[in-house]
């Protein structure tokens, strides 16, 4: 905990020194943050859009890290997941509301089988997970921008002008998210409810059931798991479907909230994958941590667009988010050298 | 133009889009060799890129640019190799935050410092001729190389046999940071002569692809290397040649030659036994 807490005054300290060399002025850059993404109820609906998509991620990668299957190519599933979501939400008449439940379906299961994909390569020829689940996160983006540049699969249509771009059509009005209960100024997607709602139900289940129970043994002894009859291949296998099925989810909540233009475009996945990686590190594959480690993460992105005002660009972020996965992943290996 | 002034063009755009690429390759080879998959090969390419330009631009000399690259892709790899192999993170943990790092700090600092450019210097493209046959040297017929293959594939054995399996590995790691790093500094001052924001935009991750594709032997992994420069250098040459090709086909390629290289050949590949898992101190 000391050494948690003295890693995380340093971290601070590297970014401030950062700021300060460059130029800027650590308090000014830190207020910029704050007010761009707690200061009114504009900027905090904004935090709380970014943190539903990090949260899913982030307590996907929690199971499949939990059950020792280490999952890196959750940028890509959230493609997988977005490409899925905007195919079913612009071809499939689905009648009304049904409609964003079909999509949020659909984008769960595509992007599991992409990554379930990677389990069965391992199973059959041996191939590391850490290393299919990374290639086929370049694949994906390759997949997502062949699909919005092709004008027989999804890309805009023409409708009489002269140049369309790399992108889809809008999504319809039904298929989108929409908010949670009214208050004033303040809006809380569905896409975090959600979140949250799977966040508790995967520790609830992941700590009390006999499943979530193999799972965690399967990750700390795989052998003890074998001989005990845990089906080592099969359950490795879903643990990595259901992280990339959140992934996917993730992406289809990017794509169907006015954190997008509820278009699929190359760039939709918004970076989000990486990121949501990161805040299961710093949670420690903990789901229930995952929550304010995402909403901590998401204060970073929505208050990084506030940044450039103080003369510090925007990019001042990334080097604190690295740091705190730095903090938060150092110390306790640090113990266990120490006491080694 | 005539057809075989297009193929000319086509192939030395392709051994320049390659080289940034063979030298980290000989580097992750190396590393890879010795049981760490190191995916921070990215961070020590971009570090290294804008670490040469801005030294070459302050001291005005390419050479000094070089070194800096080299010297920063080191320290990547040495900070990579005290964490992974010395304190035992996750050897993937520590390449993903390295990667975010080293994109965060470099994006931040080229936009808060004056843009440099100079004149490309395409001379250091014939150190690869010396780097290639050292390498395989090092790796293939020198004691060392040999601790380094034990430490990649049972390192248990090789603790057994008095080698320091983590030692090694730290090693391994600092030649392929120095070599990834003289690679990102060949890209940004042998090629482009500037610092972009992401310029090597994942060129680490098609050097792993590289090296997997070679199935672990430096020669293929250089054809790899080829082969993804001159896809590079077709999906840019062909709009101007007025012929159509699916330019995404072409960025994927490099990935998907090597996952079919690990679905196809995984049984005649010699990938290291214990790629990727920690080595405990205090052994078994």
């Amino acid at each position: 905990m000391i050494r948690t807490v003295a890693a995380l005054v340093v971290a601070l300290a590297l970014s401030s020194l950062l700021i300060t060399v460059t130029g800027g002025s650590p308090p000014a850059a830190l207020q910029a943050l704050v007010r761009g993404s707690l200061g009114d109820a504009t900027a905090l609906s904004l935090t709380l859009l970014y943190a539903a998509p990090l949260l899913l991620i982030a307590v996907g990668a929690c199971v499949s890290a939990r059950a020792g299957v280490f999952n890196i190519g959750q940028e890509g599933q959230v493609l997988v997941g977005a490409l899925a979501g905007a195919a079913v939400g612009l071809r499939l008449a689905v009648p009304g509301p049904a409609l964003v439940v079909v999509i949020l379906l659909a984008s769960a299961f595509a992007a599991g089988l992409w990554a379930w994909l990677s389990s069965l390569m391992h199973r059959l020829r041996g191939v590391d997970i850490v290393v299919s689940t990374l290639l086929m996160t370049f694949l994906a983006q390759q997949v997502v921008a062949f699909a919005v540049n092709t004008p027989w699969l999804l890309q805009e249509s023409r409708l009489g002008r002269a140049t369309v771009l790399p992108q889809t059509n809008k999504l319809p009005a039904d298929a989108l998210l929409g908010s949670i209960g009214h208050y004033p100024g303040l809006r809380v997607n569905a896409g975090l409810l959600t979140g949250a709602v799977l966040a508790i139900l995967v520790a609830v289940v992941l700590a009390r059931t006999r499943w979530g129970f193999r799972i965690t043994l399967l990750g700390l002894n795989p052998r003890a798991a074998q001989h005990s009859g845990v089906r080592v291949g099969a359950l490795g296998g879903v643990a990595l479907a259901i992280s990339g099925a959140l992934a996917g989810l993730a992406g289809a909540v990017v794509l169907a909230s006015p954190l997008s233009t509820n278009r699929l475009q190359p760039g939709t996945s918004l970076g989000i994958g990486w990121d949501g990686l990161l805040v299961a590190l710093v949670a420690r594959n903990r789901p229930l941590l995952a929550i304010p480690v995402a909403g901590l993460f998401a204060v970073l992105r929505s208050g990084g667009s506030f940044l450039a005002a103080t003369g510090v660009p925007s990019y001042l972020v990334d080097v604190v988010k690295a740091l705190l996965v730095l903090a938060f992943v150092a110390p306790p290996a640090l113990k266990r050298w120490s006491s080694a | 133009m005539s057809l075989a002034g297009d193929i000319e063009t086509v192939l030395s755009s392709g051994v320049r889009l390659a080289a940034p690429l063979a030298f980290a390759a000989c580097g992750e080879y190396l590393a890879e060799r010795a049981g760490t998959l190191n995916i921070s090969v990215e961070a020590m390419m971009l570090g290294a890129a804008f670490g040469a330009v801005a030294v070459a631009g302050l001291t005005g000399s390419g050479i000094a640019g070089l070194l800096a690259g080299v010297l920063i892709g080191a320290l990547i790899g040495l900070v990579h190799g005290v964490l992974a192999h010395g304190l035992a993170v996750n050897t993937f943990v520590v390449g993903l935050v390295l990667n975010a790092l080293v994109l965060g700090l470099t994006s931040y600092l080229i936009a808060t410092a004056a843009p440099l450019s100079r004149p490309p210097e395409r001379w250091p493209l014939y150190s690869l001729l010396a780097i290639v046959p050292l390498t395989w040297w090092l790796v293939g017929r020198s004691r060392w190389g040999l601790e380094l293959r034990a430490a990649g594939e049972n390192p248990q054995a090789a603790a057994m046999t008095g080698i320091r399996v983590n030692l090694r590995r730290r090693q391994a790691l600092l030649w392929c940071g120095a070599l990834s790093g003289l690679g990102g500094a060949y890209l940004a001052v042998g090629e482009v002569g500037s610092f972009n924001q992401n310029m090597t935009a994942g060129r680490g991750y098609l050097v792993i692809a590289a090296v997997i594709f070679g199935g672990w032997r430096l020669a293929r992994t250089l054809v790899g290397c080829a082969l993804f420069g001159l896809a590079d250098a077709l999906r840019l040459a062909l709009p101007a040649l007025g012929v159509t090709l699916n330019s995404q086909l072409l960025i994927s390629a490099p990935y998907l030659l090597a996952l079919l290289a690990m679905l196809l050949f995984a049984s005649r590949h010699n990938q290291p036994q214990a790629l990727g898992r920690p080595f405990p101190r205090g052994g078994a």
